[in-house]
Formats: C-alpha cells, structure tokens, sequence
C-alpha cells in the first residue's frame, strides 16, 4: 500500500504543528488594558484535556498530509473547529481565578492559526465535494445554529470577548441594526439606481464610456476622504433645504455613511449590468426583435433573465463590500460595529475591536455564501429564478 | 404577395440597397443570392422592418408595411435565421410559444400549435417540449427555429441563411424538410443564402444581388440558360451548370418509354440523382418507379445528355 501526500495538506500540517506546539494557545491579563501573558495548551486547558489535544493535533497532522478520503476531512475539520470552541471557553474558566472579575482571557494566535488551518481543511473538503448550492447554505446555517448555542449555552461566557460584550449588550444590538440597516439600505438604493442606469449605459453607447469612468473614479476615493467630501454640502442642505435635517440629514453621522457607501456600490452593480447584457447572445437579440417583441418586452423577457446571474455576481460584491465598509461609517458617527472597532483602538483594548470585527467578518462571509449559492442557482435554471 | 418598390437603404454615403423593385408572388419559395455586401440580408430585412428604407415603399398583400407598428408587423412575418436564435433561458416549447403568446392566444390553443409543429418537425412533443435548447443538437435547434417562426401561421416566413451552420447531411435534410412544410401550409417564403446549390434546390424563383442591385430575378432554368451578366454565369459556376440544370428537373420528366435492367430510381428524384445512379452503376439505363412502385418507364443516359445540354 502507497501513501500519497496531498500537497495544500502540507500547508495545513505544518501550520497545525507550529499552532498547537509552539504558539500559545490563551492569553491572560490582570485586567483588560494591561499587556497579556501567553499560555501554552498544556496550561491553558485542564489537565486531560490539554493533552489531549495536542494529541489529536498530532493525529490531525498525519490524516492531513496524506491523501484521506474528502468526506472525513469535512468531517475531521468540522469536529475539530467545534472541539476548538468549546476548549477555548473552557480555557477562560481554567485560567480565570475564582472570584475574579477584572481578569481577561483571550484566544491567542495559537488557537487562531488551529481554527484557520482547520477552516482551510474545511474549505477545501467542501471545494472538493462540490456540494449543491442549498446543501451549502444549510451547512452554513448549521455552522451559525452551532455558533448560537455555544453563545447561549454560556460555553463562552468566560472570554474577554463576551465580557466586552456583557457590559454594552444593549447597545451592541442597537449597532448591529445600524450595521445591517447602512449595508442593505444603500444596497437596495444602488440597486434601483444602478439597475436602470446600466440599462440605459448597454441601449446607449455614448452614455457608457463616460458614466463608467465617473463611478470608477469614485470607486478610487478613500472612503474616509469622501466622507469629508460629503460633510460640507450635507451640511449646507441640513441648514438650507426645509424639512431636509428632520430626515436626519447632516453633514456627519449616517446620511454621509449612507450616501458613500451607496456611490461605492453604484460602479459594480452598473459594470455588471453593462456586462451582463452585453453578454446576451445577438440571435437571441436579433430573433427576438424579428418575431415582433417591443424593446420593453426584449428588455424583460429576453435580456434581463440572460443577464441575471451576471448582475447578481455584482449584487454580490457590493453586499460583502458594504458589509465591510460600514465599519468606517463610525468614524462620523454613522453607527455600526465600527462604534467598538474604534472605540476599542482608542482605548488599546482589543477585545473591544473584536466585538466589532467579529459579527463583520462573520456578516460579510455568510452574505458570500447565500450570494454565491443565489446565483448559482440562477444559473443552473436559466430564467426560472428571475 | 409583396410588391418592393424601389426600396433604397443607405448607411452614409453608400447605398447597401440600391432602389429595387421585385414581385413575390404568393404561396413561392423566392431565394436572393448573392456574395457578402451585396446587399441581401438587408433587403429582407426591410421586409419585416427589423431594417427601415432611406426611401421607396414595400406592400405587403397590397397594404404598405409601414401602416402598422413594426413590432405588430413582425408578429405576423415569420422569421428564422443562421444558428437558430432561440432563447437559452426558455424550453422548447416556450420558443415555439413566443409568438402566440405575444398575440395573447389562448393557453389551450397555444399548446395544440406548440404539439402540432413538434409533431411536424418530427420531434416527439412529450420529449422535446420541457427541454432548453442547448440539450439539443444542430439539427433539432435549426428545425424549433423554423418551428417557432411559423407558430403563429404567418403567410410569409423569411428566413436569413437558416442552414448555414448545419453539415451537409443534415442540411439536405432540412432543406427537404423546408419544402414540405411549405408544401403543407402554403407559405410564401424568402430565403436568403449564399450557397448556389441550396438555391436552385429550392427555389421557384432565384433573385440575384450585387453591389445593392438586383443583376437577375428570374425562374432557376431561365438563369441557368441564360444568364443575364458574367456576374450570375460566375455565380452559377460556368462548369455546374448542366448539373444544375438537372438537379431542377424531376426523373419523371425525364422518363422514356422502355425496359431497363438494375436498381429502380423513384420518379421524385431529381435527374441529376439518375445521372449520378447511371454513372455509378455503368449502365445506359435504369428503370423508373412511381411512388406506388409501379413501372413508369427507363432513364436513360442519352437522354440525360440531351437535356442538360444548352437548349437551342
């Protein structure tokens, strides 16, 4: 019997060996500011446990390098990054002294690069297996139920995270709200903005070049820099058009966020659009306007349906983009989990800036799937999903 | 009928139809050659408008073609070109349908048409139906094309090189096809093709273009005899043309009274299969059969000889 060496399963190896064996795998500080104190996996975790993880690291390590059957690497991975929650909360309570409210437990890049390595292991099992768009989404909705019952079973109520999280519960929600509200909403808007423009940029030529062009060079503003191009003439609306400031129009907080996002997503949903139509085949045109359709009914019978897995791959972009870019609406007071990112940097307490990256990563990752399996769907069925 | 008057299209300066005048009798298979530019594609196209003329009028049925919205026009022209044109996004059945429904027929009704043009194309309803049309071959495509294009029993079908991407085999048989169907419904149809062969085998009458002018528009024998400028002789392949002056004449023509040994040749063929049967078997003569199998007579190669040679 021959082994054989799967090669992106050295990649993982190598990065299981170096994050259970050398990187500590907790940190622990006095209290929340001050510098941590890394801690191994043989002290972070109750006796037994610790080693037994790195155990099964090693295990882990040999199944990876060779060529196992795709199935019980999915699964392998699977066990293993639920196995790696629920240890790292159980660490918290490990290394927490009884009594002790000051003190912070955190995960450290130890149990970070065994999540990655395993959620690499993962993804790649799930690339391989080329599971059906809902197959994925329902994966994806298990990964999120599991997600939720650790968070509600208390498993992680120990970690400097949740801690942060205890203490500003009300308003983490009340900004999660915005977050999705500024995302979306300026996603709706470019939609119905940019639907018909690109529309008009593919039936006219001349309009093409020089729209495109503008929206790209928006596309180049730093974001922060047109933030501060919006504030004066925001401003000087709120002040001078009636009724303009009681719609929360200023020239900060979320009218600006909103508005900027909604330029950023304007570019991919209108190239897409040109693209998409462009892409529809000339027979299909030319037959359609030979057997007697008006422009209106090509447009929505013919054109649009051909073109909608394209311009959904552009609705794509610009949730995961927005989802992202959000984050910086906080600097102006648009709200978001930008509010703890920032917060967090100014204070030099990290765990506070994870309990804003975290959900945003999260957010933007599950908009990807479901994003993704939609238009896979649209086009395995040409048509029936417009 | 449609009666072209010379109808004229410009793109700038250059004239791409160049103010022709041509009758299209009812219930005939017109074909218009010619080489790339000359101006054909878009002389049918100003029939059904998808072109609109600089200047001239087209009626159609006496009426001029301009009086209704061109999209309302279209709906009652068929129209079929090269690579089939159907819609990817939609199955069979919804490309046949497209036009009944754009005319808001009823969904029974639309049904039948649809079963009874697969029926006719010889595709299996129940089978054909629900699938999209990249499941088909070349063939099966070409064929819902032309299926479509009559769905709404229109009285003139055009059709822009609609056998252009088949191979030959399959090409002769659509082409078979294509006279049947117009045989069945009685359907003016114009044809535009580059290829020769496919227009003498089709038409009943040929119109040549080039340079955006009608150089001759006459029945396929009368252009083979006489060719009105060295341009059609040159189209019509000076060395081909006792064979295409055969391959438009049916074997029943050509029958003689007489016996003859050897495999029968059916009376439908044309004469230049008979020529091709004689030379192949090494005989002088061959028997000619009916449809009904009976004797009709022989084929004779003499006789062959004599008439594709230039009549006097």
């Amino acid at each position: 019997m021959t082994f054989r060496i799967d090669k992106l399963g050295v990649v993982i190896a190598a990065l299981l060996a170096y994050g259970a064996f050398l990187a500590p795998f907790a940190n622990f500080r006095a209290n929340r500011i001050v510098p941590g104190e890394a801690r191994g996996i043989l002290e972070a975790l109750p006796a037994g446990l610790g080693a037994a993880l790195l155990g099964f690291a090693v295990i882990a390590i040999v199944v990876v390098v060779l060529k196992t059957p795709t199935v019980f690497r999915l699964l392998l991975g699977l066990a293993a990054l639920l196995a790696l929650a629920i240890l790292v909360g159980l660490s918290a309570g490990h290394l927490t002294p009884p009594e002790n409210t000051y003190a912070r437990v955190s995960p450290a890049s130890g149990f970070w690069l065994l999540s990655f390595a395993f959620a690499l292991l993962t993804a790649d099992a799930l690339a391989r297996l080329r599971l059906s768009p809902l197959a994925r989404v329902a994966l994806l909705a298990a990964v999120a139920a599991a997600a939720a019952g650790l968070l509600v079973s208390g498993a992680w109520d120990g970690l400097s995270i949740l801690k942060e999280y205890g203490s500003r519960a009300d308003s983490f929600w009340l900004e999660a709200g915005r977050h999705v509200v500024l995302a979306l909403g300026s996603l709706v808007a470019a939609t119905l903005v940019g639907l018909p423009l690109g529309i008009l940029c593919h039936r006219v030529e001349a309009l093409r070049a020089g729209v495109l062009n503008v929206l790209n060079i928006i596309q180049t503003i730093p974001s922060i820099a047109l933030f501060g191009l919006l504030i004066a003439p925001l401003g000087w609306i709120a002040v001078h058009v009636p009724g303009a400031a009681a719609l929360g129009i200023r020239g900060i907080g979320a009218a600006p966020a909103f508005i900027a996002l909604f330029l950023y997503s304007l570019l991919p949903v209108v190239a897409n659009t040109v693209v998409g139509l462009a892409g529809v085949p000339r027979d299909a045109n030319d037959a359609a306007r030979g057997i007697g359709m008006t422009d209106g009914q090509r447009l929505f019978r013919v054109e649009l349906p051909l073109a909608f897995p394209v311009i959904l791959t552009g609705i794509r972009i610009v949730l995961v983009q927005n989802i992202g870019l959000a984050t910086i609406a906080a600097l102006i007071g648009g709200g978001g989990f930008g509010v703890f990112v920032f917060q967090g940097i100014g204070q030099t307490a990290m765990d506070l800036v994870l309990l804003g990256a975290v959900p945003t990563v999260a957010l933007a990752f599950a908009a990807a799937i479901v994003l993704d399996a939609a238009t896979e769907l649209s086009n395995r069925k040409p048509g029936r999903a417009a | 009928m449609i009666e072209i008057d010379s109808i004229t299209k410009r793109y700038g300066e250059t004239a791409v139809v160049d103010s022709v005048s041509m009758t299209i009798a009812p219930h005939t298979i017109t074909v218009i050659v010619g080489t790339s530019g000359s101006g054909k594609t878009t002389l049918m196209r100003m029939i059904n408008r998808l072109v609109e003329p600089t200047s001239g009028t087209i009626l159609i049925d006496g009426a001029d073609n301009r009086s209704i919205p061109g999209y309302e026009l279209r709906r009652r022209i068929g129209y079929a070109i090269q690579g089939h044109g159907l819609f990817p996004h939609r199955t069979v059945a919804e490309n046949i349908a497209t036009v009944p429904t754009l005319l808001g027929w009823e969904k029974s009704r639309i049904a039948a048409k649809v079963k009874e043009l697969l029926s006719l194309f010889q595709l299996d309803p129940a089978a054909f139906g629900p699938r999209y049309p990249h499941e088909l071959s070349g063939g099966q495509q070409q064929r819902v094309g032309v299926a479509r294009a009559l769905a709404a029993e229109p009285n003139i079908l055009l059709m822009d090189e609609p056998f252009g991407a088949l191979d030959p085999v399959i090409r002769a048989k659509a082409q078979d096809d294509l006279l049947a169907i117009q045989k069945h419904f009685g359907t003016t149809i114009v044809l535009v093709t580059h290829d020769m062969e496919e227009a003498f085998h089709l038409a009943d009458r040929i119109a040549v273009m080039d340079k955006g002018r009608i150089v001759q528009y006459a029945a396929p024998e009368e252009m083979l005899v006489n060719p009105a400028t060295d341009f059609v002789e040159t189209l019509i392949g000076a060395g081909e043309r006792p064979f295409r002056l055969l391959s438009i004449g049916a074997v029943a023509d050509a029958a003689e009274a007489g016996e003859a040994e050897g495999e029968p040749i059916a009376a439908a063929s044309s004469q230049r299969d008979a020529l091709s049967a004689l030379l192949w078997s090494g005989r002088e003569a061959l028997p000619v059969v009916g449809a009904d199998g009976a004797r009709l007579g022989r084929v004779t190669l003499a006789g062959l000889a004599r008439r594709a040679a230039r009549p006097q």
